[in-house]
């Protein structure tokens, strides 16, 4: 087969730590076949590509482009429709892309908050003359540019049309790989693609399905921080009053952070026919809350939920930690959305 | 002539006593405010979170669920769920901002029609007082506009 009928792969991050690109180098000895089967042809993590290449390339000319990230200024959402131009598949990779992530866990505060905690009143911050990053700056040699900040933070779908979506924080190698097999098998011998709009990469079900701690009838009377703690090793982490967000967790990734007695974090999104994975998460996690005897006044029965309650310091930063930017809310009251 | 804030509150009664509890209110006719858009619901068990933050964010200024007194569910205990998740709710809304006001659990037996009015007469001059909420245009922009894709496999 000539170099000219590869098909054309191209990789790119907005708002994102890099954690996704590793993954994929992740995906180990198979990143040679990656290579072989495929044409890189924009992937500024790994090699020299200018937003100019990208731009000289046709409409349509990138076979799959892997997005990940989120859309925390105007670069981020430039970027996304420039890609969205030239790529015939575009994927949602990884949490941030999907459905906001870490990133948008800042929607739970406000753009000036932010701006003050990064830049103003930070114990490591050094700026005396609070200066803030402009979209414009005059200097002497002329104008210089940043991108604009946006208030909220959005998911990639938020932003352009994205025909596959690839949970996980990072994605997991062996769910990559599996996903790049089915394109390929697409792209170099016709077999059919997923349907549009599908996740690709992960099961169906909650991360408690494939989580082999044992469990039981639930009833929690306080919730523990995780080092308050030294978990049973074989006992469901949720029974022993340790958040564990698998019960509204999508699955795919085996489960690995309940394996080794850390609560799921909830980074593969909701499972199939849930909206709003933290609604979802609060539902259930108030279902097992010891509400004590039925016959307790309404007070008292109030109050020793609320009991319980207060031991989950964060509600929203728990439940919403990687879907922030998909919630139906999407952030929070005060402040209003992009400009 | 200045016209007066309505609030739209979303009501979700319980089949077996807030439902019940309205219809004697129309049947006894007490006069009330007619901000309530009630919603039949077998329990207030059954009160999934989503609903509560779909209703907000499609126009809704305030959310009432309303279920029978804890003891006299028909399922035994699912009001005694509403009372849990309505609990952790209100703690993660007023995360963003959403005042207490705004989403409010009330008993209410087949019997008390006027205990129901009463609390929608509250409600209604409480939301009034705190103004409209509007998610779409207030807190989302146009952004809100696009409705939130549904994945399927």
């Amino acid at each position: 087969m000539g170099a000219k009928e590869k098909p054309k792969l191209a990789m790119y991050w907005a708002s994102a730590c890099g954690g996704c690109e590793i993954s994929v180098l992740n995906i180990h000895e198979n990143i040679l076949t990656v290579d072989e089967v495929f044409d890189i042809v924009f992937f500024p993590c790994i090699a020299d590509f200018k937003v100019k290449d990208l731009e000289s390339y046709p409409d349509g000319y990138i076979d799959i482009c892997l997005f990940n990230g989120a859309i925390r200024n105007s670069e981020n959402e430039e970027m996304a429709h420039l890609l969205r131009k030239k790529s015939k598949i575009m994927v949602a990779f990884g949490s941030c892309a999907y459905e906001g992530c870490i990133p948008a866990l800042s929607n739970l505060t406000t753009k000036d908050a932010t701006f003050d905690k990064v830049y103003l009143n930070n114990p490591s911050i050094d700026n005396p003359e609070g200066i803030l990053p402009q979209v414009v700056t005059k200097v002497a040699e002329g104008e210089l540019t940043l991108p604009a900040f946006y208030h909220t933070v959005k998911s990639l779908d938020q932003t352009i049309d994205v025909d596959y979506y690839l949970p996980g924080c990072p994605p997991e190698p062996h769910q990559i790989w599996a996903v790049l097999q089915v394109v390929v098998g697409a792209l170099l011998e016709g077999n059919p693609l997923p349907p549009a709009g599908a996740i690709l990469g992960a099961g169906t079900a909650a991360v408690c399905e494939e989580c082999e701690r044992e469990k039981g009838e639930k009833t929690i009377d306080r919730f523990y921080r995780p080092y308050q703690l030294d978990p049973d090793p074989n006992q469901c982490l949720l029974e022993q009053g340790i958040i564990c967000m698998g019960i509204a967790t999508r699955s795919g990734c085996g489960a690995l952070c309940p394996s080794v007695g850390i609560g799921c974090r909830g980074c593969y999104g909701p499972p199939d026919g849930v909206i709003d994975q933290g609604a979802k998460m609060l539902s259930a996690l108030a279902s097992v809350i010891d509400a004590g005897d039925e016959t307790m006044e309404d007070d008292e029965l109030e109050q020793k939920i609320q009991a319980v309650i207060d031991t989950i310091p964060d509600p929203a930063g728990t439940f919403y930690r990687f879907s922030m930017a998909h919630s139906i809310l999407r952030r929070v009251k005060n402040g209003k959305g992009d400009s | 002539m200045s016209e007066q804030f309505e609030p739209v509150i979303v009501g979700f009664l319980c089949n077996w006593c807030s439902y019940r509890a309205a219809d004697l209110a129309g049947t006894a006719r007490i006069k009330y405010a007619p901000n309530l858009r009630p919603i039949r619901v077998m329990c207030s068990g059954r009160v999934d979170p989503q609903f509560v933050l779909q209703a907000l964010r499609s126009g809704a200024d305030g959310v009432l669920i309303a279920g029978c007194h804890p003891g006299e569910c028909h399922y035994v205990n699912g009001n005694i769920k509403a009372l849990r998740r309505f609990l952790l709710l209100k703690k993660t809304l007023s995360q963003w901002g959403i005042e207490d006001e705004r989403v409010q659990l009330l008993w209410a037996s087949a019997s008390e029609g006027i205990v129901l009015a009463e609390r929608v007469n509250k409600m209604t001059e409480e939301i009034r007082a705190l103004g409209p909420l509007r998610w779409h245009d207030k807190v989302l922009g146009d952004n809100g506009a696009i409705p939130i894709p549904v994945k399927e496999i």
